[in-house]
């Protein structure tokens, strides 16, 4: 196969998601927000009044977009495979622990990609975090970690993601009384609904067909010297610095004055190793544990619910950070959530395997 | 023949099964779910200069492994 067929789909998908994320930020998102699936689930958990803070509650479209373009691509590609029954609560807490990370840093992988490429040098130090947990999460894998196999489930398993994204738009449309949406930013700060979801299903569907992966690119170069996944992700760097600079979205290289971000290295640091770490164990990191939702996969939809309780939590007892810095209870939840990702690690290690 | 069921396990554990099957020897059979470790397997073991090839087998996928 020649390289070009080979990896060319992957650089073209991550250059579309880079661009779209621009498009985003320009049409409304918040800069350097265009996608974000932590920050996203944590707008939705708001809306739905899961926790109450009153700047990040909003239904996303993305986030809707990104489960039904998943899902029809994976129809399409005849690979709407429903299954699960992988350890789902392990999964769960999994998913819990790496919002946890993420709203640490103050954002999911992708949206550090998508920092990096609006010139936050901050997200350097969430890289090299980012890193440093998938490292230790291939550690693990190495040691034979394992969540044991997934077996087919009932058809109607894999609907589930779906069917709530559609129930979610139309609570987005309709906007009834008990629903919360920010007044303030950047809550508020969106793009046009139309706009969102349409970015939503074409992410979707290019990510389902090219398994594109913030977490599987720097665990495949790790442990089979495989880029493929990553020039995904430099694609989106890349496209991402462009598509700001053309839109006219600001693009300043320094630590200081970032929007939605603060300048404390360490923190930063640690929230990505937590999301590493969990994302190596989970499989994926939480792009694609919303694009498996999407294709059928209940092991992922349990994820992807633990993400969405876990955001809840953040908010609730002030763990998530804000441009100010981050929280002491944050602080202690990224500790703790750290020794629970490694005790899940260390209490699954199958050393029989294969 | 060498054999392997990789089914139900989340990435990159069936590549890593492989990876470790592999070193019993070849022809190796590997049994996935999905076209995702298929790909994914196809890329390793094409990497470290083995001929692949897979086939669809019911609900799942069968790669077969050779030097």
């Amino acid at each position: 196969m020649s390289k070009l067929k080979q990896h060319g789909l992957i650089i073209v998908a991550g250059a579309v998601v880079g661009l779209i994320a621009a498009i985003l930020s320009w049409q409304g998102n918040p800069y350097n927000m265009g996608f974000c699936i932590a920050c996203f689930l944590r707008d939705i958990a708001g809306a739905v009044g899961l926790h109450r803070a009153e700047t990040v509650q909003y239904i996303r479209p993305e986030i809707i977009g990104l489960v039904l373009g998943a899902m029809g691509m994976a129809m399409v590609g005849k690979e709407f495979n429903v299954r699960g029954g992988s350890s789902p609560v392990l999964r769960f807490v999994l998913g819990f622990c790496v919002m946890v990370g993420a709203l640490m840093f103050l954002g999911c992988p992708l949206r550090m990609v998508l920092r990096l490429g609006g010139g936050d040098l901050n997200a350097v130090l969430g890289l090299i975090g980012f890193a440093l947990g998938i490292l230790v999460g291939t550690f693990f894998l190495r040691a034979g970690f394992t969540l044991k196999k997934s077996t087919p489930q009932p058809k109607a398993e894999g609907f589930v993601m779906p069917l709530i994204s559609l129930g979610l738009l139309v609570l987005l449309v309709l906007r009834p009384a008990f629903i919360f949406f920010s007044s303030e930013a950047p809550g508020s700060k969106a793009a046009p609904i139309a706009l969102a979801l349409i970015a939503g299903l074409v992410v979707g569907a290019l990510a389902q067909k090219t398994r594109l992966c913030m977490v599987g690119g720097i665990r495949d170069a790790i442990l089979f010297q495989d880029f493929h996944l990553l020039l995904g992700f430099i694609a989106i760097f890349v496209a991402a610095l462009v598509g700001n600079l053309i839109l006219g979205n600001p693009v300043n290289f320094s630590f200081t004055d970032q929007p939605v971000a603060y300048n404390d290295g360490l923190w930063n640091l640690l929230g990505m190793v937590l999301v590493g770490f969990g994302s190596v164990l989970l499989g994926g990191c939480p792009l694609r544990q919303l694009i498996l939702s999407g294709s059928g996969n209940s092991d992922s939809s349990v994820a992807v619910l633990g993400m969405v309780v876990g955001a809840a939590f953040c908010h609730n007892f002030g763990l998530a950070s804000s441009a100010k810095g981050p929280t002491a209870n944050g602080q202690i939840a990224v500790i703790l959530g750290l020794i629970v990702v490694a005790a899940i690690g260390a209490a699954n290690l199958n050393r029989k395997k294969a | 023949m060498n054999e392997l069921d990789a089914r139900g396990y989340s990435c990159p554990e069936p590549v890593l099964m492989t990876k470790k099957a592999l070193q019993k020897g070849t022809p190796l059979k590997v049994l996935v779910d999905s076209m995702t470790p298929v790909q994914n397997i196809t890329r390793f073991a094409s990497n470290a200069g083995y001929q692949v090839s897979h086939r669809a087998v019911g609900e799942d996928f069968e790669l077969t492994i050779t030097k």
